[in-house]
């Protein structure tokens, strides 16, 4: 396939897809919050939480629109762009998609209305459990495109039909709450919820500084410290599974994260470094300019597999194939070719036996094809290089997140310890910091998805579709325009969002809503 | 229950939801009135917060319509949006802006001004019915692509659907690039829903806006756009049930035959009685917004008329074995449901989720009811 071609839908899917997630985590992660203002509002019965709850209900709003617009490309964009992909997979991987619509978005739409527009028009009790129907629908939604996204990182559950050509379905339960999926739905869902909570303390710490809507600022952020807490030790602890989950099934990915070319017993764990720019994979340079590991010998091997002796691969040895601790034997790159271009020639000739009905060559080749197809996508490789993703790019935001991690635990705990004590309101430079906290919580998300994605490279679905072969035959010139069109009409869209969003805070918590919510 | 079943099972569910989306549409049509019935500030903040509560339903409607084609046809999905490339991306782009222009055309600070946000509603009531009813005509008038599934394991060609023309979908306007494919039947059913969801947007206000001017003003369009969507509609009705049609064979095989949609309809005497009732309804509806000064009802008879109509229209396309995506260029490459669905294994399992539809349907309603929102 044209380069070019692969590169611009990549890189229309990359900007669909993230700027979708600038909106959507926010979504998540204010919807909680706004579910406990509300109820704490329902509890007490006080206004001053009815208007905590309407202001961010507020920003909420804003917020939600550019969500569902942005969502709605990325749906049909698995068809206009990757229509080969959608055909190879797509007996599996619509099926998630279509019960998000059918179950998770009419719950968002019904009771988004609710939320938005029912206030004093129905009980107080029903605006309560729609918020948190509402919220719980978004949060169901993401779990089906999650599902959808883990599969395609660890594709389980399904049987290749050379009738079809195509991957089909043969275990849904499998699909739908593999370990990948599982432990992706609590970290991406809790991620979000710190960046909600980074969101309100950030804004709330602008009012404190300014020293306005004091009363509104401390009790926003009682809450949001705690939540913001809780969620960033979990979220901690599952990216820590999530590191699991990626050494079991994506060690390429894995090695990408750490820069680790050579792999070994007792590995370390890097704590952050810059990287060789020039280095190639069997060179034998040192990769790294410098680095600082973690102090703790072997740590890379106790994260990866809970055992600091275990072996842990880099680049290379995938490359040149190894055996892990445990005995499992990963065959060499040369291997896999071996083993993917024997499968393709399977389907080719199950073609043809197909069209002379010869029923013995067809369960030939179907045997051959069962045996071989776990590497089908091997068999497009020309070189080694082709199945290593952009190192640099997963180290560096890898550690990026890694590190904001560590730093969020430590902001929430001082925020919560402080507000608590009720000092918080004098140390200015921790409010300047929970100002600059917003943009860091993006950067950290970003990040997450850039490692997820990225670090998957080259395959759109790991091991059995690579990229060249997953997009839609479209001239580039018509990719380049769609992909211009989507950046200046989601720019303009940020930007008035942006403005809209001021306004709204400038304003404060005080002025009463103009009732239109939606 | 056999694959069969599953396969015309989730061929109903998608007309269903293609039927449910026209009516929906309702408010594309309203927002193409704003300029129209809204003469001053207030009645056009009227007019927009009364769709305002509902646009969402519509474009859910429109995700779920997606996504439910994706899984149960994804060859469809596959080829049609790659290929009619542009139809969709313009599709989507219109309801892009209207997402947006709705919640942003109230509030400060939103970049672009007031009339601006109208506009891009404007547009997407334009946009949006047109080249869907034109996309959904070629359900029956066919495209230009080829389909080859074994290209997936070719090194320098891998593709498994290929347009065949290099306007992506824009062809689809004045039929096909083919020798004598010049028709314009694609874009008079885009103008007959055109018109049908500017009726039903007039009817939406007068059921939903308590206000004399704004009402008196909407049944005057009501009156106007019906019959324009009368004139635009029965034709294509009638040129589609004297058309030929493309039938996949037991070989797999797919070959022209006359009259197909019209054998399809009198085969199944259900339908027959579907698309009177709902023409009836449609038009019971019309009079009653155009002449009934008292009645506030038409939406709710012109509504469920719709979808009636939309139904049977969409099953006539794939049902009866049909190909529901005709290929101009290579007939065999035709899309029928038996070839182009789903494994029999993914139908099932989504068909358990569908059993959700019905609670999902009552409690929206349910909702909605007892919010009661008119304006
Ligand atoms: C972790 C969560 C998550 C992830 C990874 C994605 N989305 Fe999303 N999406 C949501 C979570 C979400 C949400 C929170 O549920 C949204 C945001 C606003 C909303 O209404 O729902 C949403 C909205 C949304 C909508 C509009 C739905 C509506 O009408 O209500 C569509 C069509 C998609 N998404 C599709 C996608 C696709 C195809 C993705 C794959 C790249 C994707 N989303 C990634
Ligand atoms: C010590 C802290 C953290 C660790 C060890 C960690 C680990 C990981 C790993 C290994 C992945 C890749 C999963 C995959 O490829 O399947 C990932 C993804 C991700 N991370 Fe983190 N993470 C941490 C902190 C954070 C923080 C603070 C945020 C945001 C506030 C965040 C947001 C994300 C997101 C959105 C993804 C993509 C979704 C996913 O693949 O699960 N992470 N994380
Ligand atoms: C919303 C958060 C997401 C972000 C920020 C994100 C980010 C990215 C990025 C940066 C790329 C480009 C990778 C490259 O070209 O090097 C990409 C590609 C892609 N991602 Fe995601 N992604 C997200 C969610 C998803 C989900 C949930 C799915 C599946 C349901 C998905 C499927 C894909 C596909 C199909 C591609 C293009 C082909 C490929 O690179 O495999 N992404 N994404």
């Amino acid at each position: 396939m044209d380069i070019a071609l692969i590169d611009w839908s990549r890189a229309q899917f990359a900007l669909t897809a993230m700027y979708h997630w600038v909106f959507v985590p926010l979504t998540l992660g204010l919807g909680l919050l706004m579910c406990i203002y509300s109820t704490y509002y329902y509890k007490t019965g006080d206004e001053k939480w009815k208007s905590t709850t309407r202001f961010w209900q507020k920003l909420f709003g804003v917020n939600f629109a550019v969500g569902l617009a942005t969502g709605l490309i990325l749906e049909f964009e698995f068809g206009t762009n990757w229509s080969n992909y959608s055909y190879f997979v797509g007996d599996i991987f619509g099926a998630p998609l279509a019960i998000e619509g059918i179950v998770a978005f009419f719950i968002e739409a019904t009771f988004f209305a609710v939320v938005f527009f029912g206030w004093d028009k129905v009980s107080k009790k029903f605006h309560l459990a729609s918020t948190w129907i509402a919220v719980f629908g978004a949060t169901l939604s993401a779990w089906w495109i999650l599902v959808a996204n883990a599969w395609m990182q660890y594709p389980v559950g399904m049987h290749f039909n050379p009738e079809t050509a195509r991957n089909e379905m043969v275990d849904f339960i499998a699909i739908a709450f593999s370990p990948v999926a599982v432990n992706k739905f609590l970290h991406t869902v809790l991620s979000s919820w710190v960046l909600g909570s980074a969101f309100v303390v950030g804004l709330s710490s602008w009012y404190l500084l300014r020293k306005k809507h004091v009363d509104f600022s401390i009790r926003s952020i009682k809450i949001a410290a705690i939540v913001g807490l809780s969620a960033i030790l979990l979220t901690v602890l599952t990216g820590h599974y999530s590191g699991q989950k990626v050494a079991t099934y994506q060690p390429m990915k894995l090695a990408a994260m750490e820069g680790l070319y050579n792999g070994s017993n007792k590995a370390d764990l890097v704590g952050f470094g810059i990287l060789k720019p020039d280095k190639l994979y069997d060179d034998g340079q040192d990769p790294f300019v410098f680095k600082i590991d973690v102090p703790i010998p072997g740590f890379l091997s106790f994260m990866s597999f809970n055992d600091f002796n275990s072996f842990v691969p880099g680049v290379q040895d995938i490359i040149d194939g190894y055996t892990l601790s445990d005995g499992t034997v990963h065959p060499s790159y040369g291997e896999k070719v071996v083993q993917g271009k024997a499968a393709q020639q399977a389907l080719r000739d199950y073609c043809q036996a197909m069209k002379a009905n010869d029923e013995e060559a067809k369960e030939t080749n179907m045997a051959v094809l069962d045996e071989n197809m776990k590497y089908f996508g091997y068999g497009f490789f020309d070189s080694p290089e082709e199945s290593i993703p952009p190192i640099a790019l997963t180290f560096y935001t890898f550690h990026i997140m890694v590190l904001l991690g560590f730093y969020f635990i430590a902001f929430f705990a001082l925020v919560w310890y402080l507000n608590r004590k009720g000092t918080l309101g004098k140390v200015k430079w921790l409010l300047w910091l929970g100002i600059l906290s917003i943009p860091l919580a993006y950067v950290a998300s970003q990040s997450g998805w850039i490692v997820a994605e990225v670090g998957r490279q080259p395959w759109s679905i790991q091991d059995v579709l690579p990229l060249s072969q997953s997009v839609s035959s479209i001239p580039v010139a018509n990719v380049k325009t769609t992909f211009f069109i989507f950046l200046t009409l989601f720019t303009i869209f940020l930007i008035a969002d942006i403005g809209i969003m001021k306004n709204i805070i400038r304003k404060g918590p005080k002025a009463e809503a103009e009732n239109n919510g939606y | 229950m056999d694959y069969g079943f599953f396969q015309h099972y989730w061929w109903f569910l998608i007309s269903l939801l293609g039927a449910l989306l026209v009516f929906l549409m309702f408010v594309q049509g309203g927002q193409s009135l704003i300029y129209r019935i809204g003469k001053t500030d207030d009645e056009l903040k009227l007019m927009l917060d009364s769709l305002g509560k509902k646009w969402e339903l519509t474009f859910t409607t429109l995700v779920t319509f997606g996504g439910a084609f994706f899984a149960s046809f994804p060859l469809f999905y596959s080829t049609s949006f790659s290929g009619a490339y542009w139809v969709w991306i313009l599709i989507l782009f219109s309801f892009v802006i209207q997402a947006v222009s709705f919640h942003f055309i109230h509030k400060k600070g939103n970049l672009l001004g007031k009339n601006t946000y109208k506009a891009f509603l404007f547009i997407n009531g334009l946009m949006g019915p047109i080249l869907i009813g034109a996309a959904v005509s070629t359900f029956f008038f066919g495209a230009e692509f080829t389909i080859n599934r074994g290209n997936i394991a070719d090194m320098g060609n891998p593709i498994i659907s290929q347009w065949n023309t290099a306007w992506h979908g824009l062809e689809a306007l004045w039929g096909s690039t083919l020798p004598g494919g010049f028709h314009l039947w694609n874009v008079v059913l885009g103008l007959a829903i055109f018109f049908l969801v500017r009726s039903l947007g007039a009817l939406y206000f007068i059921n939903n806006i308590r206000n004399e001017e704004i009402v008196s003003r909407a049944r005057k369009h009501v009156l106007i756009n019906s019959i324009a969507f009368l004139i635009f509609f029965l034709p294509y009705l009638i040129r589609l049930l004297l058309k030929d049609g493309w039938t996949g064979q037991p070989d797999g095989t797919i070959v022209i035959e006359e009259y197909k949609y019209l054998k399809t309809i009198l085969a199944n005497w259900w339908m027959i009685v579907i698309l009177l009732v709902g023409v009836v309804g449609v038009l019971y509806g019309f009079i009653l917004g155009s002449f009934y000064k008292k009645s506030r009802k038409g939406i709710w008879f012109a509504g469920v008329g719709t979808v009636m109509v939309v139904l049977v229209v969409l099953l006539t396309a794939g049902f009866n074995g049909s190909a529901y995506y005709p290929s101009l260029t290579d007939p065999n490459s035709s899309l029928t449901i038996a070839n182009s669905s789903s494994s029999l294994f993914t139908l099932r399992t989504m068909s358990v989720v569908s059993l959700f539809i019905p609670f999902v349907v009552a409690y929206i309603s349910y909702v909605w009811k007892k919010m009661d929102f008119h304006i």
